[in-house]
Formats: C-alpha cells, structure tokens, sequence
C-alpha cells in the first residue's frame, strides 16, 4: 500500500551519508512488511539496495547472508555436499505463509529483524546456530546469536537505527543432520510450531530449536542425542505454559501441546 | 522525471516518495492492476518486472524505474492471448474476475515445477468466487465452455460474455476510471465500543494540506435509515445515522474527511480531535439481553425491549406432547462464528454531479435500485435527479446489500460540487463492514424408535451488532427453512436478534439459514446415533414431501410450494458417491481418524418479503436483440443466464443478444440480486420479457404479410410467414415506417416461490494428536431445476462449497471487547487453493413448473450443508460432537486427547 507519511526516499551510495538518525527513518530491504501496513511514524525511507551488498558469500567457515539478500537467492542456492542441512533453507522457505512472489522482493534480514514468532528465517537461523553482524549507528560492529537476536514477539536487540548487516551461518552447523516439523491451523499457512533439531554425524551435540510456538526462538541443547523422557523434561523446564505464545494462528495451550509431540518426532527420527 | 517501461509503452513520471507499484500504475490508468488487499496476502495486483512476477502493492515505485513492467494489460502479444489467458477463457477460471488479473500473471511466469505443486505455488492467490476449480481447470488446460448455437443457448455452457475484457484487464470495475478533478474521502473510526462523542475539532484536519473539508454529526442531514437493501425498507429498522453522536462499535464511522488526495485525507482523519465519553458495552447478546444492561438505542417510548431488537416465536402441533411421545431426545446448544464476505473488490463509491446537472452514483452494490431510493431519502433527492449505477463488481455474497459507501460521497459531491471517491481498504471492510451474524442455536429433538420426528424445538439467539440491518430478517430466515425442511407435528421456536456494541451483522449468502442448519443438520445426526439409524435413513424419513404442509413454527399458509422436487435423488446421489469412494485414501499413520458425514438443507427461493424485477427489450434495426434488466452482476453470471433465456425463447444464439444491467437510468426497476432472486425473479422478468418481444414481432410480422398469426414463427435472425422469410433487420425497417418501435417491457414479482435442496457429503481424516482435519471426499448434490448454464450453475456451488468450508475450518473474526483481532488476510484466512478441497458436483434431474424455464435458485443454498457435514463427519470419526464453529485445530485438539 501507498505510505502516505513517507516524504523521502534516501538511496545513499555509503551509510556515512546518513548523518544522525532520526526516529522517522525505516530501513527499507525488500518493502514487503513496510509496504503491507500503514507506517505512521516514519517519513523517510532509506534504501539498503542502493548499499550493493552480495548476498551470499560461502567460504570454508560458513555462509554469509547479506541482510538484503532476497528469499529467492537463498533458495536457490545450492551448498557443497559436506553442508548436509542446505535443505532446510528450502524446508522453512516453504514454511512461510507468503508466496513464491514474494520471495523475489523479501530479505532475509527483513524477516528476522520483523522479529516474529514465525518469522521462518528466524527459525533457519537459529536452528543453524546463526550469528548476526549489526552496525550500531555509532560504534563498532558487534555480533549477536540469531537465538539472542529476537528477544519477544516483535522485539529484538536492535538499537535505534542499528542496522542488521548479516547473518553468518557456521560450516559446523551446516554440515550437522537435521529433521524439521511445522505445523499450521490451515494448509500451508503461518507457523503455529515450527521445530527443528540438528545433530552431529555422530550423535553428539543435539540442538533443538523451538520457534512459533513461543515469542521467540528456544535452544534446547544436549550432548549427545536425548531420551524422550530428558526431551520432555528440558522442554517443560524451559518452557512452563505461559511461556507460549497465543495469537490467532494457534492457542498457547495447542503449541505447547505440538511443540512436544513434533519435538519428540524429530528426536525419534534423529536417534 | 523518471522513466517507467510499462507494457513496452515509456512513461515519464515521478512517483510520490512512499508510493506502491501498485497505485502509481494505476495513476496511469494502467487499470488492470487490482486491489484486493493491498498488503500482499490476495495476489489480485501481481505484476511482472523485468519478467519476474512481484506482488505490486509491496514494491516501491521508485524501484520499477528503468525496469520492464508488464501488467496483463501487456500479456497479450501482437492481439493474441496468451496461452494462460487463452486457458482461463476456456475453462472459465473466474467468476467475478476480479482475482483473474493476479491470477493470470501469476500462473503465466510459473515454471513446471510449480504448475506441478499449486497448493504452494497459488499460496499468493486468493479467489472468493470459485472455489479454485475451474483454475485447476484451467492448468490442465480443459474446455469448460460450449458453442453458442442459434435456438440451443438455454442449458448450453456458454463463456461470461465479457472472458475477453475480463482476461486482457480492459473490464472496468467500480474504481477503475479517472476523472479530472476528483476528490478521495476517507473516514475516522471510533477507537471505542461505545462512547458519547462530546465534542470534535477539526481546526488541526482542515490545516492539513490538501484537506477540504470535514464532516461530522453536526453537518449531515440527520435522518434515521437502515443501511439494509431490501424492497421494502420497512423490515428493516431506522436506527442509524450517516455519521452519529453516540459510537456504538469500534470501527463506526465519526467523521469524514475529503481532501485533494487519499494521503491528505488520512492525514486529516488523524488530525481530527474527538472528544469521547467512554459508555459501558456489552458484547455478549444473551447479557445485552440482562436487566440492567448497557443499552444501545433510545427506543420509542411505547415499547420496552431493550436490546433486542426481534423476537420471533411460534408454535405448532403441542411440544410438550411431542416430547412425550419420543423414544430417544437430543438436546445440545450450537453456535456459529462472525465471518466475513470478503469479496475480492472492497466496497466503493464515486459521486459526481454530470453534464446534464443530475447526480450519478457509480458503485460496487447489489441493489443500485434501492439505494438509490435511499440515497433520495436521506439526501432529499428527486428520483430523477440521482443515478445510481454499477459497471462490473468484484463479488457480493450480500456484502453489497448494504448502502454503505455510497452516502458519504453523495453528500460530499453535493456540498463540494466536485467528484468525490471512497475506495475502502481491506480493513475498512472487516472493521466498517457488515458480516455474518453470529448465532447461538439451542436445539431440543424428539423421534420415536423407527426414526420419526416428534418434536422440534429450536431457540436461536442472534448477535445482530450495533445496528439491526438484516436481523430481523436474517433471523426469520433462520426460524424457517431449516425447521421447515423436516416434517414434524410439533415444532416449536423462538428467536431473537439482540443489539451488542459489536460490528453489525448483515446479509450473507446463506442469510440466517446456514446457522440454524448447522445446529438442527448435527442434531439430526445426534438423533439418529441415539436410535442406531443411518443418518441418511434418518433424513430420507423425515425430510418434507410434496403434500406436506411446508411450515416451521407458524401454521399460516405458506406461498412456498414445490415446483419440482428434487431431495431425494439427491440424499442417493450423495450416498452412492460416498459408497463409490474416490480412491484417496487417509493419510498413514497411526493417529489418524477416519468418519464420514452427511447434511441438507432447504430453500425457499427467494425471500418472503417483496422482490420485484423488469425487463425490457427492443428489436433493433440490425436484426439483433437490446434487453435491459436491472440485476446486479457481481460474478454470479446473472448476465450470461438472462441473455441465454431471452436467446432461448427468441431462438437466437445469446450473443445475439446485447444487454445493459443494473443502472437506474438505463435499466427497469430492479430490488436487487439478493436473496436467490437472481434467476427465478429478473430470470423470470426476462422470460416474459423475450416472450413479449417474440409476440410483438410475430403480431407485426402477421400484420405486415397478412399471414394469419398460427403461421408465423421467428426462426434464427428472421420471421418466417408461410413461405415468406423476412429477416429480422428488414422486418424492423418496415416497422419503423409505421413507427413501431419493437420494444417491450415486463414486470416479474415473485410469489409463488419453489423449492431448492443442496446435500452435502464429506468423508475426512482427522489426527488426534495435531487435530488437523483433511477432507478427503466432498460430494454435493443440488436440487436446482433446470441450469440454464450447467457451467456457470457448477461454478456457483464450487464457490458456495468453499466458502462453507471456510467457515466450518479456517475463518474466523477474532475480537477482544469489540475489536478485531485479525483484520488483514493473512490473519483471516479464506480459503487458499490449499485449503479447497475438490468437490464432485451433481444435479438431480428436474425441472421446475414455477421456475422460470424450469430453473431454481442456485448460488445460495450450496454453503448451508457444508459445515454440518464437516461435524457429522468428525463425529462419526471421533465419537465426539464439536458443536462450535470453526473447527480450527487449536479449538478440537484438547478434546480429541482426552479420547484417545
């Protein structure tokens, strides 16, 4: 929709042009949740593209996303065979509620500096044990866990006019086996649990990642691969009722309900 | 300036800083361009840059610059469709086509990949209309349409007549024009449930730049009306004001603002400053009905109601005895959810004053008629001074039987003197709109051992919202056909429809009975298991026969009679196809339920109140037909049935016949497409219409050869005397020599009203840990007459079905002390192609005597069966009874644990 508050685009060539920030100004990445509300608040825009960041970089550490790489770049990108959890980049794309359309104008950074529960690339990320960049608007970079990133439902660390530069994704994380579950109260449609867990080749360092399902990504992590009875316990010791998150996608009660039934299917198909 | 390459034309423009694709292309007429939603989630605005398709309401302009920018205005290559747009026209893959745009674009730049996986590659698609079966058609590349002969065209699956508008985005919906010097308005919502407005400053709006003027309760003519269309605007009651003093729902109306643009507009809106005394709100119709409630309308001083606004009660036959002579009783309270009509073209209006000095009203309604009648009362208007007139409309399903937008415009047009519009957004729709009414339905149902009823007793209490509208009516209706559909001595019920400081209900398709008939299909259900009869057997013994009195709880004569009857064909159809199978089995798994459920329902087409239709046609000097009817086409093909039953008594092909409707200028009165009335009220004005102007040539005809009348018949484009042919051009050049004109006209009014039935069959799977449900079968059964256009009948009950799955699964308006929770699409979910079954449709075979040409009502009645069917079928799977609607899987799931 038109952002009728919005007085001016600024396409700077280098950040330096900014100058001091002002609570008006939005970093504009891909437009797409920017452009789906009203943004009363905000009177200029500035353009991330015009930065010329490349999206993806693989080195032998690991994948660098840029904050603007688009949701189809990330899809389409096909890793080396050692990275065996490549596929999960496809797995929780499709998790999204929004289409194939969308995925050519959507970051990647957009997406987790929404900071939703079901924000799906907050779920990839973290699950692979993502650590972002930020460039404070003073100051040096700092790096942040994706899993620290998001502190609620629509909350993260971000300092005003902070900026999310990049999420690194460990070569470790990429190389480990994984098993994902999602579910949704609709056919394909947002997340009211999406669960995943990684693990090594040799059944050491289970990680599961809970997200959806409660305000904001969950690490539960075990040395080597748990029993149903220690998934469960650590589970609930983490996470009592309330700590689930109750919208319209689903009850607190039934994601806490299907975080523990998918977590224990994916535990079963690690083991 | 920039420059825009759009459809291979340059463009040198320069977009406003936070301005979409979308609306920038618009600003240059670039039309086909819709808004569903304009937030992303409904895909009606999806274009191409450089190739690649992009949800345009989310790009920023700016980032076009340079680009190629292709709409489906540019698809079309040297005149040649595409071969999408070429599928879509064959299989007939829309209905209102307002989604067909974005649907086309979309599916155009699919790769192989995903044309194999649509549930996920039309994530961003939504179509309302036609339950997405006719786009799968239109995929595997299948032929829907038949050629339209010379003397066949009734019953014949003829194209809509404007596919080729419609697929090339030339079809010009409500808010597709320009005009220079128009004005946008925009309205201020009430923050509060109920409040006392004390006072309201505009000094800060009118600073605003671009502000023009702004309007409040002080300024408009202070007149009670009702926004409900009906015929008769006295079942509905006067209890509102264009804008008003006292909020009686979050989201009504307070001020509006006019301004040189929707930005200034808005602007304006939150510059204005109100003034409110917060009042207590109740939402809950049975406490709204308390003593001591908060109360929401100063009635009259003759009458002490309260809150409610209706009540209807009746009784026949003895309950009591009733009761006392059943062997098994089921008694159980249901209720139903608020949903939304969701029609893909929000509501919108533009007012203008013309050349010719009148005032002209171009709208997205179902009954310009009757608002224009209304717009006359409030405004103070002369008929003849106002035209009120529809182009194409982007859906209705009774969301558009409400004069909503069309008052604010006429008064700012007339004040300012300037064209004023008021397109709504998304939100507007779900907060300002009217929706489903939510109804709590107490069912109590006797039967002796062999099945036969005894007793039914039904008490409805309906949330008719801060304003009555449709409550009454929506409530008779939900206190007649359901009940009326079994036949049983002793009925008994009592209804009421009760103020509550929520969004007001209104008409939607289905218009009460759906709720009644989700509460009495499950507890027919309920009945048979406690007497261990079939649920079918069950219905079969009981449903109403030709001869029975066709009563619910008045025994006053009823003008409802069968003119054909079709419900037992179609309790077999049903029943043989769900025995048959289709071969999909459940998913594997241990957890996964299997049952299966059936549900009917009853209508009486078209309502019990007035409805009246004209029609009008000439003879024209190239031999070709003109007829004028005044219904609305809002996708429901009303268009193409009434050319193919004037083509049909005319024995021409229907593209022979040129036809205007729903303008109150160019078109005989009209009360509107509402209420089933589509095709057995303007169809039947348009039956006796054409045979009218069959008769007044045939007369001439007799005159002019001196032929006596037995031995003239038109045949194709010409009468033939005897031996003598005469084409019909030549026929009307010697007419006009002695100024016979070929014009006729004729009125329908619908008593008596026959008798449709739709059955719905669903076989589904449930997990009982998740509490997701997959339908796995879903048959229906209509019981139409005759289809005039088998296609076009199919496609309604695609629709209908759909929307009733959406209802019994994923739709739900969710509201915390009045207001809305998820007033966007992708909070409120339609259904996506996803989540639409494929639904083997079936006709029983029968043809109507008081229908016209043999046919019944066909596009309302198909949602009321399916969301019963869905409960039966989770009751037969999981022995439990899920009274609540909707049947999400966070709402079942607790349940189904308890029972592993």
């Amino acid at each position: 929709m038109n952002l009728n508050t919005v007085t001016k685009i600024r396409r700077p060539g280098s950040l330096d042009e900014i100058g001091s920030w002002r609570p008006s100004y939005a970093w504009l990445a891909g437009g797409t949740w920017l452009f789906s509300e009203p943004q009363i608040a905000t009177d200029t825009l500035i353009d991330l593209d015009s930065l010329g960041w490349t999206p993806l970089t693989a080195t032998p550490d690991g994948l660098e996303i840029a904050a603007t790489c688009r949701v189809a770049d990330l899809h389409a990108f096909k890793g080396p065979p050692e990275w065996k959890a490549v596929p999960l980049f496809r797995d929780c794309i499709d998790a999204f509620l929004m289409s194939f359309k969308i995925w050519n104008a959507a970051t990647i950074g957009g997406n987790i500096v929404m900071s939703l529960p079901a924000g799906a690339m907050i779920s990839l990320t973290a699950a692979l044990e993502g650590v972002c960049t930020l460039w404070p608007r003073d100051g040096a970079p700092r790096t942040v866990p994706i899993v620290d990133f998001v502190t609620g439902n629509h909350r993260n660390v971000l300092q005003p006019g902070e900026l999310l530069r990049s999420i690194h994704l460990p070569a470790t994380a990429l190389a480990k086996r994984y098993a994902m579950r999602q579910m949704s109260l609709t056919r394909l449609g947002q997340s009211a649990a999406l669960i995943v867990a990684t693990v090594d080749d040799d059944g050491r360092d289970f990680l599961l990642t809970i997200t959806a399902s409660t305000p904001r990504p969950i690490h539960l992590r075990f040395e080597r691969i748990p029993t149903a009875a220690e998934l469960r316990h650590a589970i609930d010791e983490r996470l009592p009722a309330d700590g689930y998150f109750q919208d319209v996608h689903g009850s607190a009660a039934y994601k806490q309900h299907v975080t523990a039934y998918f977590a224990e299917q994916i535990r079963a198909e690690l083991a | 300036m920039s420059r825009y390459e759009i459809n291979g034309h340059l463009f040198a423009a320069e977009p406003k800083p936070g301005q979409c694709l979308r609306t920038f292309l618009r600003d240059l007429e670039v039309f086909g361009v819709k808004k569903g939603c304009d937030a992303g989630d409904c895909g009606a605005c999806t274009v191409w840059i450089d190739g690649k398709p992009f949800h345009s309401c989310l790009v920023p302009a700016f980032r076009a610059e340079g680009r190629k920018v292709t709409t489906i205005e540019g698809l079309a290559s040297s005149g040649e469709m595409h071969p999408v747009q070429k599928a879509f026209h064959d299989a007939q893959a829309f209905q209102c086509g307002y989604c067909a745009a974005g649907m086309v674009m979309t599916v155009a730049s699919m790769g192989a990949n995903q044309k194999a996986d649509l549930p996920h590659a039309l994530k961003g698609n939504l179509c309302r209309c036609t339950g997405y079966r006719s786009i799968t058609d239109a995929l595997n590349g299948k032929c829907n349409i038949e050629s339209d002969v010379a003397g066949k065209a009734c019953g014949a699956s003829l194209p809509n007549p404007f596919t080729d508008d419609i697929l090339t985005g030339k079809a010009r919906y409500t808010m597709d024009v320009a005009m220079p010097g128009m004005l946008h308005l925009k309205v201020l919502r009430s923050p509060h449930a109920h409040a006392r407005i004390v006072g309201i400053d505009r000094t800060a709006a009118l600073a605003v730049p671009g502000v023009v003027a702004v309007y409040t309760w002080e300024d408009v003519p202070r007149r009670l009306y009702s926004t409900a269309l009906h015929e008769d605007h006295l079942v509905d009651p006067d209890d509102t004001y264009m804008l008003d003093n006292v909020a009686r729902f979050a989201g009504q109306r307070v001020a509006a603002v006019v301004a040189e643009s929707e930005g200034a507009a808005e602007a304006g809106c939150r510059a204005i400053h109100v003034e409110y005394e917060v009042l207590p709100a109740v939402f809950d119709p049975v406490e709204a009905m308390e003593p001591g409630a908060p109360l929401l309308h100063d009635k009259d001083v003759l009458t002490k109601e309260g809150n409610v606004y209706c009540d209807l009660k009746g009784e026949i036959g003895n309950i009591a005895r009733g009761f006392e002579e059943a062997h098994a009783i089921h008694e159980l309270t249901y209720s139903t959810s608020r949903v939304q009509h969701v029609h893909l073209e929000t509501h919108g209006s533009i007012a203008w004053r013309g050349e010719d000095n009148r005032w002209h009203v171009r709208t997205s309604s179902q009954g310009p008629f009757a608002a224009q009648k209304k717009l006359c009362y409030l405004m103070g208007l002369k008929a003849r001074d106002l035209h009120v007139f529809t182009e194409r409309v982007g859906g209705g399903f009774g969301g558009k039987q409400e004069m909503i937008s069309e008052d604010l415009v006429l008064f700012a047009a007339m004040k300012l003197g300037r064209p004023v519009k008021w397109e709504w957004t998304r939100e507007d729709e779900f907060l300002g709109g009217t929706t489903r009414h939510q109804m709590t339905t107490h069912v109590k149902l006797g039967a002796r051992k062999d099945g036969t009823l005894t007793a039914m007793d039904v008490r409805v209490v309906s949330n008719t919202g801060a304003y009555g509208n449709h409550g009454s009516e929506t409530l008779a209706a939900a206190m007649g056909s359901p009940i009326a559909a079994y036949r049983c001595d002793n009925k008994r019920g009592a209804g009421y429809a009760v103020y509550t400081n929520m969004v007001p209900g209104g008409g939607f398709r289905g218009y009460g009975a759906s709720q009644t008939t989700f509460a009495i299909e499950c507890a027919i259900d309920e009945l048979a298991r406690l007497l261990a009869i079939d649920p079918m057997e069950m219905r079969r013994r009981n449903v109403v026969r030709p001869g029975d009195n066709i009563e619910s709880i008045w025994q006053e004569p009823s003008d409802a009679s069968f003119g054909s009857y079709g419900i037992l064909e179609c309790l077999e159809i049903v029943e043989r196809e769900l025995a048959k199978g289709n071969g999909v089995a459940k998913p594997g798994g241990d957890h996964w339920a299997e049952g299966t459920g059936v549900a009917l329902a009853m209508l009486e087409c078209g309502p019990p109140t007035e409805h009246r239709s004209g029609a009008e046609m000439r003879l024209l000097a190239d031999g070709t037909y003109h007829l004028a009817v005044g219904s609305s086409e809002m996708g429901n093909g009303i268009t193409t049935a009434h050319k193919q039953m004037a083509a049909a008594v005319l024995g021409v092909r229907a593209t022979d016949i040129a036809i205007i409707n729903a303008d109150t200028d160019r078109t005989p009165y009209d009360t509107g497409t509402f209420a089933s009335t589509g095709t057995v009220v303007a169809g039947k004005a348009v039956h006796i219409a054409a045979e009218a102007m069959r008769d007044d040539i045939l007369a001439f005809a007799s005159r002019h050869t001196g032929m006596d009348p037995v031995q003239c018949r038109l045949e194709n484009d010409a009468v033939v005397c005897g031996d003598k042919r005469i084409p019909l051009d030549a026929l009307h050049a010697a007419g006009a020599k002695t100024d016979h004109h070929f014009a006729v006209s004729r009125k329908a009014y619908l008593s008596p009203r026959t008798i449709a039935f739709n059955v719905q069959g669903v076989r589904l799977a449930v997990h009982r840990v998740t509490g997701e449900i997959r339908i796995l079968h879903s048959v229906h059964a209509a019981d139409i007459g005759r289809p005039i256009n088998p296609m076009q009948c199919r496609g309604q009950l695609d629709g209908a079905v759909a929307m009733g799955y959406g209802w019994a699964l994923t739709e739900n308006m969710v509201h915390e002390a009045g207001h809305m929770v998820n007033p966007q699409l992708r909070n409120y979910r339609i259904p996506a192609y996803a989540d639409t079954p494929h639904t083997d449709i079936f006709f029983a075979d029968t043809v109507d005597s008081i229908g016209p040409l043999g046919a019944k009502s066909q596009g309302e009645c198909g949602i009321n069966p399916v969301a019963p069917a869905v409960a039966n079928a989770l009751a037969d799977a999981t022995g439990i009874r899920f009274a609540h609607l909707p049947f999400t899987p966070d709402r079942i799931f607790a349940e189904l644990a308890e029972k592993p």
